[in-house]
């Protein structure tokens, strides 16, 4: 990103690349990791005590922090018995020297529809348990990602953020009392019907490697996420850099994909199986 | 599209669609190159009822001028669908959608176009859906890199996209709206035909991985067929006389 590696004049660029693609030909990396070796996570839930749910997730270098807020609104006219939730995500210029203050750019666009549509379209949220009076009043979840540091894939930490924080938030109950919706003070926890995760992969030559570092985000030949559900159905695919991606190349990057996924989504059900049997 | 539409099944017991189509059939293709007199180069695609423009301007002056490189050139590039391409009016200004999809659109083709070929300088793309019945990224990506061929810039291959969804268990080639909305995924895949390369992928829904693989090699033969019609486009654009070398 910070580098332009797709012109072949770019020298620099060149002899990086010829070394990390040696280093992968021995499968090795810059930091020593393996190819399909991903950083560490460290997953916290509840560290914002004015979100209804939040969780801030480490992996490697990158810091992502997710917080949720929970309002009444209107459902969808075509969707009358279920609840809203909408996914925002802003690339903080705190988090790295090539991102710029300002509204959310098509980076930034970029991250929340992909982390928009593995929540969604693997109908992870059980929407139905968030309805009040059926086409009338349900809870909507305002899930707003923040990138703090940036030290590479801000997709994967991005995901585990925003699912963690919906696994884990107490949403404030409210009933219909002499025609107003009313705090109950209690909370309940949202229902998930399946845990969806992402990796990020990246090509160099005929190389797969796994949750790139920024150095090796500027060698890629092209780079795609993959997301899947719990049963390891693909739910969102996204190649979101520029280069090509031969088609030889595709079944073994699917295949990595769902190891790495089910490798991520392990970390997560650590934390929420936690988070699941407190009552709040 | 009406809204008794949602009950009609979208595949018959004989395999049919909703249009009549099989599953591996495209809709009808149209497609011509130099339909806009202004821009440097243009394109129109057709594929049944989405409905495309493309033009090309530049290579020209950099503006803003710190954005100019001093070894290649930059490109811009802009998704947009007219208020009256879809059912309910579409708002004006850039959707959320469109800025996402105008990166990815942007990056596909930044992939084939020899940059370096045009140092200081910028090339703009505009994509204008008019009509949108699915498959609106590929058929612009597809009308894209043909109104850059028509605008002589130099480029590794045209690309050719299409969109393969899932619907009511099934893989079928070349998605309309009913089949994208009501369907299980959309993929929409752009290809470069004779590269065997891929520039655009993406998945919206849910498949397993075997039907992703599938449908991949589905994409694949229906793009031969649209970089069939893409190459003949530029033939009865540019052919001089029947003295043709043909490809």
């Amino acid at each position: 990103m910070l580098i332009d590696a797709k012109n072949p004049k770019n020298y620099q660029i060149k002899i990086m690349q010829n070394r990390i693609y040696a280093l992968l030909r021995q499968e090795k990396r810059l930091d020593g990791r393996r190819p399909d070796e991903l950083r560490p996570i460290t997953i916290t839930t509840n560290v914002i005590e004015k979100a209804d749910g939040s969780s801030l997730v480490k992996m490697g270098g990158t810091k992502i922090l997710t917080g949720i807020k929970v309002e009444l609104g209107t459902p969808y006219p075509d969707r009358p018995n279920e609840g809203v939730f909408t996914i925002n995500a802003e690339l903080l210029p705190l988090a790295s020297a090539s991102f710029e203050p300002g509204p959310p750019d098509e980076h930034a666009i970029e991250l929340a529809r992909v982390v928009d549509r593995c929540i969604r379209e693997s109908k992870a949220i059980d929407l139905e348990k968030l309805v009040i009076t059926e086409g009338e009043k349900v809870y909507m979840l305002y899930i707003d990602i923040y990138v703090l540091d940036y030290d590479g894939n801000y997709f994967d930490p991005a995901l585990i953020s925003a699912v963690t924080a919906v696994a884990t938030c107490n949403v404030p109950r409210y009933e219909l009392r002499n025609g107003k919706y009313e705090k109950t003070g209690e909370t309940f926890r949202v229902s998930m019907k399946t845990i969806p995760a992402s990796v990020m992969m990246g090509v160099v030559k005929d190389k797969i490697l796994v949750d790139p570092t920024p150095i090796e985000e500027s060698v890629l030949d092209t780079s795609i996420i993959t997301g899947f559900d719990s049963e390891d159905n693909l739910v969102s695919l996204q190649k979101n850099t520029t280069g090509m991606l031969d088609l030889n190349i595709v079944d073994k990057l699917l295949d990595v994909g769902r190891e790495k996924v089910r490798e991520i989504r392990s970390r997560i059900m650590e934390v929420i199986g936690d988070g699941q049997e407190e009552t709040s | 599209m009406m809204l008794e539409n949602r009950q009609v099944k979208l595949i018959d017991e004989n395999g049919i669609r909703v249009d009549g189509r099989r599953p591996d059939e495209l809709r009808p293709v149209k497609i011509e190159v130099g339909v806009l007199d202004n821009s440097d180069g243009s394109a129109y695609v057709e594929m049944g009822r989405t409905k495309i423009y493309a033009a090309v301007f530049g290579p020209k002056e950099v503006y803003p001028k710190h954005l100019e490189q001093p070894d290649r050139a930059i490109l811009n590039c802009r998704y947009h669908m007219a208020s009256f391409s879809v059912d309910e009016r579409k708002p004006l200004g850039m959707t959320r959608r469109e800025i996402e999809l105008s990166k990815v659109i942007r990056q596909a083709l930044e992939t084939v176009v020899f940059l370096e070929e045009y140092p200081r300088t910028m090339i703009d793309i505009f994509v204008e859906v008019i009509q949108a019945d699915g498959g609106t990224r590929t058929a612009g990506i597809t009308a894209a890199s043909l109104a850059l061929a028509d605008a002589g810039i130099a480029m590794s291959d045209l690309i050719a996209g299409v969109a393969v969804g899932k619907v009511e268990g099934r893989l079928v080639l070349d998605i309309n709206d009913l089949e994208d909305k009501y369907g299980e995924a959309d993929m929409p895949v752009a290809i470069l035909p004779r590269l065997n390369s891929i520039v655009l992928f993406q998945l919206n829904g849910r498949m397993t991985l075997e039907e992703v693989k599938q449908a991949l090699a589905m994409a694949r033969e229906g793009i031969n067929k649209i970089y069939q019609l893409q190459v003949e486009a530029l033939k009865r654009r540019y052919s001089v006389n029947q003295i043709d070398e043909g490809q």
